[in-house]
């Protein structure tokens, strides 16, 4: 049975505050954490599968052009070999996020270095890719491919662009003002899992086990691209080594093992090598940002300019959505906000942890330090000064809104001195030190989500959903809430995920996934309260459940008298999307030095304090924080994808030469929890945390870095190189 | 990866007459050839793995120096009681580089022959003089961030990419080496070549030619430096790398060897830049002579001309660091 | 008899393919699918195994040159019933998000305390010559081979210093 809650209006009842179990937000362990730490928990490619053969992608070198010929037996008689496979149908791009239909299709069309165009299938992983390189393929190129972002008219985005009052005349009049222009360079996901997927028919009947974050989007785009019904397949993540973006929607290899294992017969595994993740998957789109800020004496902003070029492939809807949190993050009554896509043949541009604000956010709080300084004030106060009351834009208040706490609560933990602020003021052997701040920003999402939660006889519990632990913490808050609702030990709660057989759930994206799986759960937990009340003759707002008992010691094996209780709850937002702005925020404080010499940059100490609605588990929230901030470390100092300026092809692909942070890279990183209520946000007052934390970090460390040596940086990563460009002598 | 033949060589003559063919290499711990004929960067047809020929003591040599056997392996090397208290700079450089797994495994030997970093030079799929005679060179007008500002040409503007080699370069080791017609000592120094029109010849090694050791000089003292510059505080390879010996005698330099990494196809070490320092004292004025003469002839393409002041800054910063105190 | 490689204490024997490198000859020819496979080139540390007591990448040796070798993985430090002190130190500082790059760190972290016990010098170390005290600065760097995108670094350090320091023992 399923029950359907559409949210319309805010829920401030804080019912889970009222239940008796006490575990929810208790920083309990993951509850697959023995697995992960032992090794036993198994990804897509490690699922046993008998008589499995192995696939190796084949991908293009050109740039745009057809493929008009492949030499099958360059490869057929080679040891092990049994197939190429080139068949219409293979994907040559992933599927955007929430895509929800099939990526492009046709691998004779050739739209980028890189693009897989065919698949080798041999017995072993060792025969399949020295195939792969023999393949002999051959193409009709199309020359003058547009490479370069900046040399081409670019398009405008029509639903991104603000023109309010009059911007130039407000930073004419301005006490205060900055123009400043900003670059950023590309990113890659690179989560630590590459792509895999292994394929097994049983006549009409197809199993994936594939690294994938959003099942229930993921069966639809998969039926498409192979024409054929939903209920036909069955996909399978039920650990997932990272995505952040890369596994949003299905990607090459996933329909390449389908349309194998069919056209021989067997299972076929394909895992996609490092370098074929970075060059095939998805890059997040370098950008041109130009910030202007207007302000009165006070700092107080009259107006707001944010512009930002960015790129993508001809065909492709996704523009990353630099401005998403700069339309309401400060005030000012006069803005001006642009996005422009340039069409260039590099990789498919998508998304990447916290697509928009992980680049909109250093820029914006970068030209708000250069801002501070020249109004006189204190960066932290500056911020202060210009929380609006409600959206900016658009007639609409906050959810709720953090941001100062945020600032101040971070401050105090840091122990930010608010006195003057002069670049050089410490030095240590041939380091400057100093310190820097940022506010965080990152939209609130929320989607519609199903789970079913069974209430077993023997009193344990049962919840299913299609929904993803991508190391987010599902697993382990999905027991909590149902624990804390059904009055289990969490432990009494086994969690099941990541298989399409069980109702489908939001995905892991967008921060969206535990405020809206963790919703749908509330909702058949809520559900399944009412019947115990029924049985016990109260009503369910009185009901009180603890270890397994009711108030008045009824156990729930007794009540259930030898039955399971089964529902399934469905969760939808309704008008709170429409009603309210809703964003999580925070702030950032950061010591870096930097070294006088050789321009190198260490993080000493950063903290982040984040208002992001409940706290369902205050170890997983805490984590996601800090993996957040070391990835705002990434995109300050290290993160650059590198593009051939001649055929476009991404030259860095590999983990040696794209520097993720390492352990050394990153100090001891505080997260400071601002505990909160949003009940505009879901039924379960949550909001996301898995992105905010890069969502400004960036420019803490970049304001640092003005602040200890003097160098002021518009372009990230600031590398080496770029700060002692920057450096005054 | 090719097939290949797995062979395991039984004696360095037997290692030597394997090697001597064209379609052999030798392994010794992979860490570099493995990576290489993944990519098909390096196809032979043959490996010869040396790793059991037992040339992998370190040992005390007559004239008071150290023998570093070719397959110890770089973690053994640097956490050698002799190497930590007599040649600080080599510990300091080996331990600069890769990771300790990957040291742990890799051995004298390949880290003096380990390959260049350059991108187009790992990705078969683009032109490289280096790997594919006459192709073309990818990085000249392509990405060149971690290429060279010295000796290169035309042809080729690739790296040498190792740690252990500059500290080497700097204590004027010689590297041992075997081959069918004998042994021989080339001074590391003059082990790696410049480009020139021939980028694919890398260092002196001749087919057959197997390292067996080598020799560090009797220890000299002095303040021993090895300055890394890169771009994550760990697991990078070098932008810039400086590995310096120095000693003042009554406030005058009385000894100044340096070798510079990350900037040529091999360890940099230009014996003007330490002479001019010689009976001086230390000074920025000084320093900056120093650097005028190791740049002289430095030029860069592009993206890597941060090189040139990257250079001078870092080995300012070494300069006054192994004089702090003196000037 | 057949060249074997000793895994967990148990013999296996040595491919016959000399291109399967150790990681793929845990991974698929035996099995034991804790080791893990995150860029095949030794960029990573996911593969990080422990051969006769050393922590080297699986990924860049061959199978074939280990018979006779004597190699811990994941499964041998620990099993779901009796977890190591490391194991039970990474569960209990969320060490890990998605848990893919963890049996490497764990490895390696094994591994690495035991160099810190036997006086290994690290590019982080003040000195060559003195003994080294434990610090984070230590741990930071000799860990730096094993990367985590999950970004849960600062967890897995905390974790290292507390069995370091004599916890859960
Ligand atoms: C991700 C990564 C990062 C790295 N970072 C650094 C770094 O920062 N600094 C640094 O210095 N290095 C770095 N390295 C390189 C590493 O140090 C080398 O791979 C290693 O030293 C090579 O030694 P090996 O024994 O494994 O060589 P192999 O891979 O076994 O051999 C390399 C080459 O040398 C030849 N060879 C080996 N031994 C001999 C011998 N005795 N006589 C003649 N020829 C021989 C082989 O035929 C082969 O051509 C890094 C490597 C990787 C994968
Ligand atoms: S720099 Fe040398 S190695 Fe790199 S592409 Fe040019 S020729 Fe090849
Ligand atoms: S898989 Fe071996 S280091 Fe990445
Ligand atoms: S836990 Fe996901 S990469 Fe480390």
């Amino acid at each position: 049975m399923t029950v359907h809650f559409k949210q319309d209006e805010p829920d401030n009842s804080n019912r889970l505050d009222g239940m008796k179990q006490g575990v929810l937000g208790e920083p309990l362990p993951r509850i697959e954490g023995l697995a992960k730490v032992t090794g036993t928990a198994p990804y897509a490619a490690e699922y046993p599968i008998e008589n499995c053969a192995e696939g190796v992608l084949v991908t293009s070198t050109i740039t745009r052009g057809k493929v008009t010929s492949i030499d099958r037996r360059s490869v057929l008689s080679m040891p092990g070999v049994i197939a190429v496979v080139d068949d219409e149908k293979m994907c040559t791009r992933a599927a955007q996020g929430t895509a929800n239909e099939a990526p492009t299709q046709g691998p004779k069309q050739v739209c980028y270095w890189g693009q897989p165009i065919a698949l080798v299938v041999a017995e072993t992983f060792e025969q399949a890719r020295d195939a792969a390189k023999h393949l002999k393929v051959e193409y009709r190129e199309e020359d003058g491919a547009p490479l370069d972002p900046n040399a081409v008219e670019p398009e405008g985005q029509e639903d991104e662009t603000v023109h309010q009052g009059d911007l130039a005349h407000a930073m004419a009049e301005a006490a205060h003002n900055v123009d400043v222009t900003y670059t950023t360079k590309g990113h890659a996901s690179a989560a630590m899992e590459p792509h895999a997927a292994i394929a097994q028919w049983d006549g009409d009947k197809l199993t994936v086990h594939a690294s994938l974050q959003m099942l229930n989007y993921n069966i639809t785009e998969l039926a498409e691209a192979l024409d054929m019904e939903e209920e036909n397949i069955r996909l399978v993540s039920r650990f997932v080594g990272g995505g952040f973006g890369s596994k949003l929607g299905i990607s090459e290899e996933v329909v390449a093992a389908a349309l194998a294992a069919k056209q021989i017969g067997r299972p076929v595994r394909v895992v996609q090598s490092r370098q074929q993740v970075f060059q095939t998957v998805m890059r997040r789109s370098e950008t041109t940002q130009r910030l202007r800020l207007a302000a009165d004496s006070d700092g107080k902003l009259t107006g707001f300019g944010h512009e930002a070029l960015v790129s993508n492939l001809p065909g492709e809807s996704f523009a990353e959505p630099v401005l998403q949190s700069s339309h309401f993050l400060y005030g000012g009554e006069n803005r001006e906000l642009m996005l422009k896509v340039a069409r260039i043949h590099r990789m498919t541009a998508g998304s990447v942890r916290a697509p928009g604000e992980a680049v909109g956010m250093p820029t914006l709080e970068g030209a708000m330090d250069v801002l501070a300084e020249k109004v006189g004030i204190d960066p932290v106060e500056l911020r202060l000064r210009n929380i609006p009351e409600q959206d900016p834009e658009e007639d609409l208040p906050f959810s709720s809104h953090k941001l100062a706490d945020c600032l101040k609560q971070g401050a105090e933990a840091f122990g930010w001195d608010n006195g003057p602020r002069k670049p050089r003021r410490r030095r240590e052997g041939e380091w400057w030190i100093g310190t820097g701040m940022a506010s965080a920003a990152r939209v609130h999402n929320i989607a519609e989500a199903k789970a079913r939660v069974t209430l077993k006889a023997d009193g344990t519990a049962l919840v299913e959903t299609d929904m993803t632990d991508i190391g987010t913490g599902t697993y382990t808050i999905l027991a909590q809430i149902a624990g804390e609702m059904l009055g289990l030990d969490p432990k009494q709660v086994l969690v099941e995920l990541g298989d399409t057989r069980h109702p489908r759930g939001p995905g892991s994206g967008g921060s969206w996934g535990a405020a809206s799986i963790g919703s749908a759960v509330y909702v058949a937990c809520k559900v399944i309260r009412e019947e115990l009340a029924k049985k016990v003759g109260i009503s369910e707002e009185v009901l009180e459940l603890s270890e397994g008992k009711t108030a008045t010691g009824e156990s729930l094996t007794d009540l259930l008298e030898g039955n399971d209780l089964a529902r399934e709850g469905h969760y939808e937002p309704g008008d709170i999307e429409d009603d309210y702005t809703a964003s999580g925020f925070g702030a950032f404080f950061a010591e870096v030095r930097v070294n006088h010499y050789t321009g190198e940059t260490r993080v000493d100490r950063m903290l982040g304090a984040f208002g992001f609605g409940r706290v369902l588990n205050a170890k997983t929230a805490r984590s996601q924080c800090i993996g957040g901030i070391t990835w705002s470390i990434g995109v300050a100092l290290t993160e650059a994808l590198e593009f051939d300026p001649r055929d476009g092809h991404l030259v860095n692909c590999d983990l040696a030469e794209y520097h993720v942070p390492v352990h050394r890279d990153v100090p001891d990183i505080e997260a400071v929890l601002v505990e909160e209520r949003d009940g505009a946000a879901s039924p379960i007052q949550a909001k996301g945390i898995g992105e905010l934390g890069m969502c400004g970090g960036a420019a803490a460390i970049a304001n640092a870095i003005y602040n200890a040596c003097g160098a002021r940086l518009y372009d990230y990563p600031m590398t080496p190189d770029r700060v002692l460009a920057a450096m005054p002598d | 990866m090719r097939p290949f033949q797995y062979t395991r060589a039984p004696s360095l003559t037997e290692a030597s007459h394997l090697t001597a063919g064209e379609d052999t290499l030798a392994i010794a711990g992979g860490t570099n050839l493995l990576d290489l004929m993944k990519l098909q960067v390096e196809t032979p047809g043959q490996l010869a793995d040396i790793n059991r020929l037992g040339f992998a003591d370190i040992e005390n040599t007559d004239d008071g120096g150290l023998r570093l056997g070719a397959l110890a392996t770089n973690t053994e090397t640097a956490v050698h009681p002799r190497v930590r208290a007599d040649y600080p700079v080599l510990s300091r450089a080996i331990l600069a580089g890769a990771t300790q797994q990957l040291r742990n495994k890799a051995t004298n030997g390949g880290n003096l022959c380990q390959r260049t970093r350059c991108f187009y030079f790992t990705n078969i799929d683009q032109p490289c003089n280096k790997r594919k005679p006459g192709s073309g060179c990818g990085a000249i007008d392509g990405v060149a961030k971690l290429h060279a500002i010295l000796g290169t040409s035309d042809q080729c503007i690739a790296t040498y990419p190792g740690d252990m080699a500059v500290a080497l370069s700097a204590l004027g080791a010689e590297a041992r080496i075997s081959g069918d017609k004998g042994e021989r000592n080339v001074p590391v120094r003059d082990f790696h070549c410049l480009p020139g029109d021939t980028p694919w010849i890398e260092n002196v090694l001749e087919p057959g030619e197997v390292i067996t050791g080598i020799a560090l000089p009797a220890p000299v003292g002095g303040t021993q430096i090895y300055r890394k510059v890169r771009e994550r505080s760990s697991y990078a390879f070098a932008l810039v790398s400086v590995a310096a010996i120095i000693e003042l005698t009554d406030g005058k330099f009385s000894r100044a060897d340096l070798a510079f990494g990350g900037l040529a196809h091999k360890p940099w070490h230009d014996p003007r830049v330490g002479k001019c320092l010689l009976g001086q004292p230390p000074s920025d004025a000084l320093f900056d002579k120093a650097a005028d003469i190791l740049l002289e002839d430095a030029r860069g393409f592009g993206e890597n001309d941060f090189k040139i002041p990257l250079a001078r800054r870092t080995l300012h910063s070494v300069l006054a660091q192994a004089t702090e105190g003196a000037a | 008899m057949a060249d074997t490689i000793t895994v967990n204490g148990t013999a296996h024997p040595v491919p016959d393919d000399p291109r399967v490198s150790l990681l793929d000859f845990l991974r698929q020819h035996i099995g034991l699918t804790g080791t893990k496979k995150g860029c095949d080139h030794g960029q990573c540390g996911a593969c990080t195994v422990i051969v006769n007591g050393i922590r080297i990448n699986s990924c860049l040796t061959l199978a074939a040159m280990h018979d006779g070798d004597s190699v811990t993985t994941i499964e041998g430090l620990g099993t779901p019933d009796e977890p190591s002190a490391l194991q039970r130190a990474f569960l209990e500082h969320d060490g890990f998000q998605c848990g893919y790059c963890t049996p490497g760190q764990i490895c390696s972290a094994t591994a690495m305390l035991e160099e810190l016990a036997a006086n290994w010098p690290s590019d982080a170390s003040e000195s060559l010559e003195e003994s080294i005290a434990i610090s984070g600065e230590e741990i930071r760097e000799r860990m730096s081979g094993n990367l985590c995108r999950c970004g849960a670094y600062a967890n897995i350090v905390a974790a290292i210093e507390e069995v370091a320091a004599g916890g859960r023992s």
